[in-house]
């Protein structure tokens, strides 16, 4: 084997050692959710779909999946809608404390998610969110919206500044320039921020888990059930959740590589 | 008097204490072409912007058929641009674009469509009316984006250096095709320009601007004979320009003595240079005459050949005189072709004094 066929070898090898690392756990999670036996152990008892079953007799889970979905639902359209009117504003107006705005606007995902949860926890004890579901919304919300404003923004970096005068000055109203050239225009982006705020609403659990209280979320009801039993229901789970968050973040790159791919046909 | 088209009164914009426009008044009559030209920062596109309400005038008034425009929104005006980049929207077909501002004005779509397809036939891009624009190239957006803001048929129509994205070749066979749209339309042209190649050969009238003011205004011969002061005639080229000390004649004619030695040339009408006064001298180079020798008649400079320079068909030679004064004399190819010239060759350079004209000091 000559040194560059040894050297690619290594490569392909490593990267595919890394990839098993990170997937085997939930490859594992999957697989298992399929076995017939109780205990996830080889060799495989059997295929069989009891667990999902299982899961779907249970009124709790049941009240989990729809509780994760609502949340999920109302915070990706209030996330895309706050999202991209900041990354409008960015992207139409000049002004001072410009740079503190966007760092603002950026910061959230930056916190650490326990501290977020324990500061929306007090602060809604008090003015009586916690516990209920719009108090997950809030905290999904306010997780959410910087990841939609980055992919609205990035949209907007690719749209020529005078595109919305040249709209004005062939007689469309601000109103008619943004719904008839703006938003068309950050379509794709708009769809994309929608899918990735709901994964992420759909997924997290730690604020979830601070503010829920009775109304529980899917990953919330998880913990709740390994803390008391290792069932693989959990296996189940863990499959159908890791199956629609994966859909939602691949359908958000595709959108995001259709867009970035235009702009790299326009460019060149 | 009438009440002109467009009129701009004293109108001035500032950006904090920069002034980006000062001071300018002038007219446009309807059907004119105007060409704003200026170096850049000089304030003409700010100028085209007000007009089409993208900015607003810090002082001053512009008014349309004697209305102020001052405050009307951009929306509210009948004044479409053509934009440098020209401003297309990216995710729609050509016949998107051309239909935008129909639609805007809640035009029924049989009707928006038969206007557009009218439009896109005349300025040649039928061809691809369903392409998105971004397959298209320079010189078809270009067309695309006058489309769009024809379509409207509007009473004036802003171009902003329409001209400087294209290809060269491109860019003196749209120049004569804009000059023809606007014979046919009859509608008002404003256009900015950087080139004054671009200005004078397509607009009736040339407003020259240098830092926010209006440095001369008329039409492109008349600013070419008799450039209103230093400022216009080194910018429109093609002009020698002596400084000297002036000695009033006996016939009331000026000499001039300086480096290329002692020229003449007419008074100016306004009287105003007096013997011994400073004074500068525009001669255009094409005025300027080579020979072998000297015949004694008009103004005769002995000078050497430095460079010649072919563009085009015409042909611009650099002398410079025994006394270091530098002078440049533009003939037409044809006529050098007669009578070659060579780099060190000592020629008079001649012209009558009338071709001369002082700038106003």
């Amino acid at each position: 084997m000559s040194m560059a066929a040894l050297r690619r070898f290594l490569l392909v090898a490593y990267t595919g050692l890394v990839f098993a690392f990170i997937f085997a756990p939930i490859v594992s999670t999957i697989v298992f959710s399929f076995n017939a036996d109780r205990f996830p152990s080889l060799p495989w008892g059997g295929f069989s779909l009891q667990w999902y079953e299982a899961i779907f007799a249970d009124a709790t889970i049941q009240r989990g999946l729809v509780n994760s979905l609502v949340v999920a639902g109302v915070t990706c359209v209030i996330a895309t809608f706050l999202g991209f009117s900041a990354a409008y504003v960015d992207y139409r107006y000049r002004f001072l404390g410009k740079s503190v705005y966007l760092a603002l606007a950026a910061l959230p995902p930056t916190v650490p998610v326990v501290i977020l949860g324990v500061a929306l926890l007090t602060f809604e004890g008090r003015v009586g969110l916690s516990g209920t579901l719009q108090g997950i919304i809030v905290g999904h919300v306010v997780l959410a919206t910087p990841f939609a404003m980055a992919l609205v923004r990035m949209r907007l970096a690719d749209l020529d500044p005078d595109i919305e005068r040249a709209a004005w000055n062939l007689g469309a109203s601000p109103f008619a320039t943004m719904f008839g050239v703006i938003v068309p225009f950050c379509a794709p982006a708009i769809l994309a921020a929608l899918f990735l705020t709901a994964a992420v609403s759909f997924d997290e659990f730690m604020i979830a888990w601070f503010v829920s209280g009775v109304n529980e979320t899917l990953p919330v009801r998880v913990l709740a059930m390994l803390q008391g039993q290792v069932s693989p229901r959990i296996n189940a789970i863990g499959a159908i959740v890791f199956g629609v968050s994966i859909t939602l973040i691949v359908l958000a790159q595709v959108l995001l590589g259709r867009m970035s791919g235009r702009a790299a046909r326009k460019k060149g | 008097m009438a009440t002109p088209m467009i009129e701009l009164d004293r109108v001035a914009k500032h950006y904090g204490n920069q002034a980006a426009v000062a001071d300018v008044s002038f007219v446009i009559e309807k059907g004119e072409f105007i060409a704003l030209m200026g170096p850049s920062g000089c304030g003409k596109t700010t100028t085209l912007r007000m007009i089409a309400g993208l900015d607003e005038p810090s002082s001053g008034e512009i008014r349309l058929w004697g209305r102020r425009l001052n405050e009307d929104a951009p929306w509210e005006r009948d004044a479409p641009l053509v934009w440098q980049s020209y401003a297309l929207f990216p995710f729609m077909s050509v016949r998107k674009n051309v239909e935008f501002g129909l639609k805007q004005r809640r035009l029924p779509a049989p009707e928006r469509r038969k206007k557009a397809d009218e439009w896109m036939e005349r300025l040649g891009i039928a061809g691809f009316a369903e392409r998105g624009v971004d397959q298209l190239s320079g010189g078809q957006r270009q067309r695309v984006a006058l489309a769009r803001a024809l379509a409207l048929e509007p009473e004036m129509l802003l171009l902003d250096e329409p001209l400087s994205a294209l290809d060269p070749h491109l860019r003196v066979r749209m120049q004569s095709e804009l000059v023809r749209l606007h014979r046919e339309l009859g509608i008002t042209f404003i256009c900015v320009t950087h080139s004054h190649s671009e200005a004078f050969a397509m607009a009736d009238r040339v407003v020259i601007m240098n830092e926010g003011r209006i440095q001369q205004i008329g039409a492109p011969r008349d600013i070419h004979r008799r450039a209103a002061n230093r400022f216009v005639a080194e910018f429109v080229g093609g002009n020698n320009i002596f400084t000297g000390t002036a000695r009033v004649d006996e016939d009331g004619s000026i000499a001039l003595a300086g480096p290329v030695g002692t020229v003449h040339a007419p008074a100016p009408s306004d009287g105003g240079i007096v013997t011994g006064a400073a004074a500068t001298l525009v001669v255009p180079a094409d005025r300027i005459e080579l020979a072998a020798e000297s015949t004694g008649a008009g103004n005769e400079v002995q000078a050497r050949v430095v460079t010649v320079e072919f563009v085009g068909s015409t042909v611009t030679v650099f002398l410079e005189t025994e006394g270091g004064g530098e002078l440049r004399a533009q003939r037409s190819l044809h006529e050098m072709e007669n009578t070659p010239l060579a780099v060190g060759q000592p020629v008079v350079a001649r012209w009558s004094p009338q071709q001369g004209f002082f700038l106003p000091s």
